[in-house]
């Protein structure tokens, strides 16, 4: 993609795989040959005498091989810019505005007091974001963000989950809200750790408010992390907290249309739970409608329907927790196991010398 | 949508680099927002006007580049053009469109002096 006008590309990238192309040596023979981008390449495409085109390449023996040819028909051409390949297209008299030092011409502005960043807006949060899920990985803790709209019954659900989960594992919880720490309060009454971040005017937590949740609360080894977000639909989707999975919860008493009206966290969460779903006989809700509109957008979600104050639902949410605690075990012991191998192997190097 | 949050990101990476440059003043801030992104660029020029008072870049122009959505459609196998997030494919309806151009958000470069 082309970062000043966004122009696309080729349609193939198949990275490590070289491209084949064809051309008629001036004998007259067909030749079609593939080769890697691996090695250096070099084009140029001149554009007088027409259609005229030289190239070197080294084939697979290691013999490098240069030649011209001619292209009466067409010649597609398109090939993974990361390998190392340099392309000169010199077009006699063409003007190339983006070849000065900011890449890209801006009328009336001198290039060179241009300063390029090329930077993403977020890049800041997701540096945060990903120490927060170094520290998660490095101790074997398994974290959620949950995100829904406010009112779908998240500290309910969240309390209910604890209750349930709280004998097996350490639970520690973050609660954000806008202002007041009820929420915070509810989860104490649980018996489990609870910070809450009030975000003031913020619309959603960051990875840098996390980060220091996690310094405060000092969540056991192997234990569940609870990130429970702003009630928000919108602004949560684009932040990343250093969670290893974002769960997005409906209340079947808002509409069937919600993922279809805020998509952006219906796609980046892995998880959904239809909540309140006792209270489907007496609504209109069309519970299979929200799944396929949630499925719509995002075809990995997995979905359960629960009813927090009832607790129908509960055990299939709950077990699916337990499976991620006992994956971040397990990645955790294998990284303890490697360590310790090698920490045997240096401690051989050293009984040799 | 979060437009003050990203308004002040981007001041941030535009005053570390004019420190860093020992510029004296910004003097345009050139921005690449897809339209696939949900930034909506009206909000975010209010807001950058807003978080710039008082700092380097006071006053200085922003430039929104925007850049085009684009997806990859799996019935299709191939790129077509997209102008919502999760919207179906322009040519055959199906809502298997993978995002692959148009969700950046990022500071593309700036003018200092």
């Amino acid at each position: 993609m082309c970062t000043v006008c966004g122009c696309g590309e080729g349609e193939t990238r198949i990275e490590g795989e070289g491209h084949a192309h064809s051309h008629v040596h001036a004998d007259g023979t067909v030749h079609t040959h593939a080769h890697e981008h691996a090695d250096e390449h070099a084009h140029a495409h001149d554009d007088a005498p027409l259609g005229v085109h030289s190239h070197t390449h080294r084939h697979a023996d290691g013999t490098e091989h240069s030649h011209a040819h001619g292209h009466d028909g067409e010649h597609a051409h398109s090939h993974d810019h990361d390998a190392g390949h340099q392309h000169q297209h010199a077009i006699g008299g063409d003007l190339d505005y983006g070849a000065g030092p900011a890449g890209a011409h801006v009328p009336g502005l001198s290039q060179a007091r241009m300063v390029q960043i090329e930077q993403d807006i977020l890049a800041k949060n997701n540096g945060y974001a990903a120490q927060n899920r170094a520290r998660f990985d490095e101790r074997g803790i398994f974290a959620l963000n949950l995100v829904s709209s406010p009112g779908s019954g998240k500290t309910t659900l969240l309390v209910k989950t604890i209750e349930l989960l709280k004998e097996r594992v350490a639970i520690c919880v973050v609660e954000g809200d806008q202002q007041t720490s009820n929420d915070a309060e509810r989860i104490r009454a649980t018996g489990v750790p609870a910070l809450q971040i009030n975000t003031g005017k913020g619309c959603h937590l960051d990875g840098h408010m996390v980060g220091h949740a996690i310094g405060r609360l000092q969540p056991a080894e192997e234990s569940l992390f609870l990130i429970e977000n702003v009630g928000n639909l919108v602004c949560p989707a684009a932040f990343d907290l250093g969670e290893h999975h974002k769960v997005a919860i409906l209340s079947v008493t808002e509409g069937e249309d919600k993922p279809l009206k805020y998509p952006d966290m219906f796609r980046a969460a892995d998880v959904m739970l239809l909540n309140k779903c006792d209270l489907l006989p007496y609504l209109e809700f069309d519970a299979d409608l929200a799944e396929a509109n949630a499925r719509q957008v995002n075809p990995n979600l997995t979905v359960f329907r629960v009813s927090a104050t009832r607790g129908e639902g509960m055990s299939a949410w709950v077990d699916w927790i337990t499976a991620g605690l006992e994956a971040q075990r397990g990645k955790r012991s294998e990284s303890v196991e490697v360590l310790k191998r090698r920490v045997a192997e240096l401690e051989r190097q050293l009984a040799a010398k | 949508m979060h437009e003050m949050s990203l308004a002040e990101g981007v001041l941030q990476l535009v005053e570390e680099t004019a420190q860093r440059e020992g510029a004296q003043r910004v003097k345009l801030v050139v921005l690449e927002i897809g339209r696939l992104s949900s930034v909506e660029p009206e909000a975010l020029r209010f807001c950058f006007e807003a978080v710039t008072h008082g700092s380097i870049a006071r006053g200085a122009a922003l430039e929104i580049v925007e850049v085009p959505g684009s997806g990859w459609c799996m019935p299709c196998a191939a790129t077509v053009p997209m102008t919502e997030s999760f919207g179906a494919c322009p040519q055959c309806g199906s809502y298997q469109v993978q995002p692959t151009g148009g969700t950046e958000m990022r500071v593309k470069e700036i003018e200092i002096e």
